[in-house]
């Protein structure tokens, strides 16, 4: 008997509950998305990880001997060692006018690698008895649409040799590869090629010899114990220390994607949920309060609590179940896509794409919860009266005249707008959820908006004060100063100042931070250096200018001392006082006038590279020069790293914002509608008896909207607060001592979320009023409320 | 007998000028497979200045007849006039015009506003209407103007009623309906209620069309209608009518 009337409740309010339903499946299929999403990566990772063996431990040294890997193996708690030979060197593809910077990595000679194994996709493995013969990355491969056979020149200390390719792979080590330099990956620039170890340790004179090496470690050893004897042992031979995974480039901005969608599983789907709680219960509510005679018979008749109860959750568990299907599937999709989305940053051999059960369990549990917290109080309510007193008409409601009113002057004011006004503040706390709701569409759209606004910043600081070069070169070893001639008559140079790079430790207390100083001009006019406020500033004769990012991880500021140990050459230890802090995103680097870096070396006018102004038209000769210069070991193209970065984020960002703008209008729609229908099933009544009175249905339907319209007013600044609030979390949350987002958000950006959710609340309240015109003046008239 | 009677009412009225005229007007609801022929074919004057009292059972079309004449709702077919207006000829815009203009409703349960005090319920038509009364006449005519900033829930329902009245005469209307005005009330408070109608009537010469089931109180009407299925049953001219203060039930 209940259940047909819950099925007539349902089809007379379907569609409040679809709009609920729908704010409820938004939450679940973020939900669901990001979690499923984070769940494929993982496991893809995991199991990639594992069976291809990616070391735990990392280092790099200027040269060691092979005898020192049994050394490194026989510390305890390490289980394999990988010594090998890793060197960056500049590559000429055909039909491709930059030089590429390729990263030759050795494998040994006639197995496959300990550690950091190959995933061979297509050719096979090089010959030992040809050291030419390479296998490529796939992402370089298909960047340039290469393939097996294919052939590319690369300068290999000093000696131009044609690299000819024998096999396509991936490796769990590349799976997002960033060219030295850069901040975003660039496959057409920047590709792996594997030789055999003999070829390239002969060529670099490394032979019984290694320069790079990799660790696994056995389960419940201390990697920071082991990581402290690595070091101990490599130094000798020019270790730079070592690293544990977490610091690996690849395997650092993976995890950094992984705990994005963990923070999103955690804390868009609790927006979502709320609201959805927030609208059952409102709906409930008023549910419960229309039939509050037909509930007081039903207990009269001897229909237990539980039973009445049970009657109203049911309706609530209906929304949650639709709500959770819609989600469910919905939320897989997305995962599915998303996943594949992430298949194009991350170069995974295969990516698990699975519906994890107990993700499913989660999201309807969660769904459950929000459903009960919004329905139980809304139905208790409805238990909670003795049948003979829920038989009787309720007390009528009481308005008074706020305070509010006094404030706004109240003889001012029309009838029908005092009306609205204390509609609204008789439900104080109902009105303001229902702003707040609304708010909350505003603040997701800020959200979504900012990143745009974020990163243009950025990249504006960036590229347009910071770093103006259009190239930078390194060297294959620091070079004398006066090598400034020949860099500044290479084909278009305009402009060229040099830099010096120097890896080092650097000390305070026990933190300890590893970064290259930058020796850099007192006043360079392309790469420079920008205070707090972003404004370039000169680099003192004295000291040590430290980036805001470092001295925050060393806690030190101006006028302390940081103990500065050179990792290369003769290893001095100085201590240096820190003269300035700077501000930069990316990442957290030490400056120090070129001069006296020099000095603190105890070694010549010596640079590292230098940075270059290029003129566009002469790019193909100059990068022709380039190609052909043995000393110039790498080349990282600036103007290209802005391209390359702006098209990456704009499809990124392009796909999130139009997500977000689908998500904030079903928020603002749901809330809308549905506060917009309780108000208009509160006040038939009242606005029947204006429509008799003589007001029109324009004039009646302005009292409706007025009170939509109000609402979303008062929504509109807390919703840009909150969105404000919500961009700054998600900046701390991404920032890292990689790169840090500035917190920026547009006028503009304010201006297009807020009409946008204004033109989202006019059309559900217009859809609304049109019930207006199905009002029956008379019907309304003759029964008791 | 009864035919006799009508017209002699009916005389009357159309000797004076009318304000309402109807003719053959029919109403037919239709409720899923059910027709309700609420009218039948119903020829009624009614002149200014009047208080005519329509009496029958229920579903015997008064409220029908009163709803068409007060432009809340449109027969099936023949033809109403307000004074030379044809109300079957308008829209609903046309009809909500006509409403703000002309009439003034007072219903069984009183329909205020329950968040505006009886003096802004007043003011809501006020301010809409073209000459009206200051709210606080119509509150001083209907005897509440102390009571003028209570809201509706702290009235008796002898007041909210007596509110409900003022708000339909501040505009000044040309006709006064009212539907049970005192069926939700006991009898002392009815009176007070009805004096106030013949005050009105009296005072602003506003033609009212009283709808009730109560045989003594039609006989505070100038004329007694009576309805029986959806036709005029009988129509007679009541030569005496009686005070308010002199009615009891």
């Amino acid at each position: 008997m209940l259940d047909r009337k819950m099925i007539r409740d349902l089809r007379r309010l379907w569609s409040q509950a679809l709009a609920i339903a729908l704010v409820m499946a938004s939450g679940i299929a973020v939900f669901v998305m990001a979690l499923t999403t984070m769940r494929n990566l993982e496991e893809t990772r995991d199991a990639y990880y594992e069976r291809y063996r990616f070391p735990h431990v990392f280092a790099h040294v200027k040269r060691a001997p092979e005898s020192l890997a049994t050394r490194l193996a026989a510390i305890p708690g390490v289980n394999a060692v990988a010594p090998r030979v890793v060197v960056d060197v500049n590559l000429d593809v055909p039909g491709v006018i930059e030089p590429a910077t390729g990263r030759l990595v050795s494998i040994p000679e006639r197995q496959r690698p300990p550690l950091n194994d190959l995933y061979l996709r297509a050719g096979d493995w090089p010959s030992p008895r040809n050291p030419d013969q390479v296998v490529a990355s796939a992402a370089f491969i298909e960047a340039h649409d290469m393939g097996v056979g294919d052939s590319l020149d690369a300068i290999i200390n000093g000696r131009k040799r044609t690299l000819s390719i024998v096999g396509v792979a991936q490796s769990p080590e590349f799976l997002y590869t960033i060219p030295p330099g850069a901040l975003m990956p660039d496959d057409r620039l920047f590709g792996i090629l594997w030789m055999r170890h003999d070829a390239l340790a002969a060529a670099y004179d490394l032979k019984g010899a290694f320069n790079d090496v990799g660790l696994t470690v056995q389960r419940g050893a201390s990697v920071d114990d082991i990581i402290a004897e690595v070091d101990r042992l490599l130094t000798p031979y020019g270790g730079v220390g070592a690293s544990a995974r977490k610091d690996q480039i690849s395997h650092f901005f993976l995890e950094g994607e992984i705990e994005e969608l963990r923070l999103m599983s955690q804390n868009i789907p609790a927006i979502f949920l709320g609201v959805a709680a927030f609208l059952l219960n409102i709906v409930i509510s008023r549910l419960v309060a229309t039939e509050r005679e037909q509930i007081g018979l039903l207990k009269a008749v001897g229909y237990r609590n539980v039973t009445v109860a049970w009657h109203y959750l049911k309706l609530v568990l209906v929304v949650v179940l639709v709500a959770t299907a819609i989600g469910a599937v919905g939320g897989l999709y997305l995962a599915g896509a998303m996943t594949k989305l992430y298949g194009v940053f991350f170069d995974f051999p295969i990516l698990l794409v699975q519906a994890h059960g107990d993700v499913i369990g989660l999201a309807i549990a969660v769904g459950l919860v929000a459903g009960l917290v919004g329905g139980v109080t809304a139905v208790w309510r409805a238990v909670r009266l003795p049948p003979a007193e829920a038989m009787r008409p309720p007390a009528p409601t009481v308005y008074r005249q706020g305070l509010f009113e006094t404030v706004l002057l109240s003889h001012l004011l029309t009838a029908p707008a005092r009306m609205v006004i204390r509609h609204l503040t008789r439900w104080p706390l109902r009105s303001a959820l229902t702003s707040l709701g609304i708010a909350m569409a505003v603040a997701l759209l800020v959200s979504a908006l900012h990143w745009l606004d974020s990163i243009d910043y950025m990249i504006d600081v960036l590229y347009d004060r910071q770093s103006r070069q259009d190239v930078t070169i390194s060297f294959v070893e620091p070079l004398s100063l006066s090598a400034m001639h020949d860099v500044a008559v290479l084909p278009g140079v305009l402009a060229a100042e040099p830099f010096r790079a120097v890896p080092t430790a650097l000390r305070v207390g026990h933190r300890e931070r590893r970064e290259a100083i930058i020796g850099v001009l007192a006043e360079p006019d392309l790469d420079r250096v920008l205070d707090t406020d972003l404004q370039p500033t000169v680099v003192p004769r004295e000291g040590l200018v430290l980036s805001s990012t470092l001295a925050d991880a060393l806690q030190v500021g101006p006028g302390e001392f940081v103990s500065v140990e050179v990792l290369e050459s003769r290893r001095n230890k100085i201590d240096v006082r820190v003269a300035q802090v700077v501000e930069t995103y990316l990442g957290a680097p030490a400056y120090m006038e070129i001069n006296a870096l020099n000095t603190l070396l105890q070694e010549g006018p010596r640079m590292s590279g230098a940075n270059l102004l290029v003129d566009s038209s002469q790019y193909e000769a100059f990068y022709r020069e380039v190609k052909e210069t043995p000393a110039i070991a790498g080349t990282a193209l600036l103007s290209d790293a802005v391209r390359t970065m702006r098209e990456t984020i704009a499809e990124t960002i392009n796909i999130m914002v139009s997500f977000f703008v689908g998500f904030a209008s079903i928020i603002a729609f749901g809330v809308v509608y549905n506060s917009a229908r309780i108000s208009l099933s509160e006040r038939a009544r009242e606005l029947a008896s204006m429509r008799v009175l003589g007001f029109s249905r324009a004039e009646v339907s302005r009292i409706l909207l007025g009170e939509v319209a109000a609402l979303t007013v008062v929504a509109l600044p807390i919703g840009c607060a909150i969105g404000y609030g919500i961009s700054w979390g998600l900046t701390q949350a991404i920032s890292n001592e990689l790169y840090r987002l500035p917190l920026v958000i547009d006028r503009s950006t304010y201006g297009v979320s807020m009409l946008f959710v204004v033109v989202a609340s006019a059309v559900s309240g217009l859809i609304v009023r049109r019930r207006l015109d199905h009002l029956d003046l008379v019907s309304v008239l003759k029964t008791r409320e | 007998m009864a035919e006799a009677r009508a017209s002699s009412g009916q005389a009357e009225a159309e000797q004076r000028t009318a304000t309402f005229r109807t003719r053959d007007l029919t109403k037919v609801y239709r409720t899923g497979e059910v027709e309700v022929h609420a009218l039948r074919g119903v020829n009624l004057s009614i002149g200014e200045s009047e208080i005519v009292a329509l009496l029958g059972p229920s579903g015997s079309g008064k409220s029908t007849l009163l709803n068409i004449i007060g432009g809340l709702d449109t027969p099936t077919s023949g033809e109403v006039f307000f004074r030379d207006l044809n109300l079957t000829a308008l829209g609903p815009s046309g009809l909500t015009r006509y409403r703000r203009d002309n009439v003034g409703f007072v219903f069984q349960f009183y329909n205020l506003i329950p968040s505006l005090t009886a003096r802004e319920n007043v003011q809501l038509v006020t301010e809409l209407a073209k000459a009206p009364m200051l709210p606080g006449e119509a509150l001083d005519l209907v005897g509440l103007s102390k009571r003028a900033d209570h809201f509706p829930a702290q009235l008796s329902g002898g007041e909210q009623q007596r509110v409900a009245i003022a708000r339909a005469i501040a505009k000044r209307p040309d006709v006064l309906l009212c539907d049970e005005p005192t069926g939700a009330l006991d009898s002392e408070t009815g009176v007070l209620v009805l004096e106030v109608i013949s005050r009105v009537n009296r005072e602003l010469g506003t033609t009212c069309a009283l709808i009730t089931h109560n045989a003594s109180i039609a006989e505070m009407a100038h004329r007694i209608v009576r309805f029986f299925d959806g036709h005029i049953a009988s129509d007679e001219v009541n030569r005496s009518p009686r005070e308010p203060g002199d009615i009891v039930w």
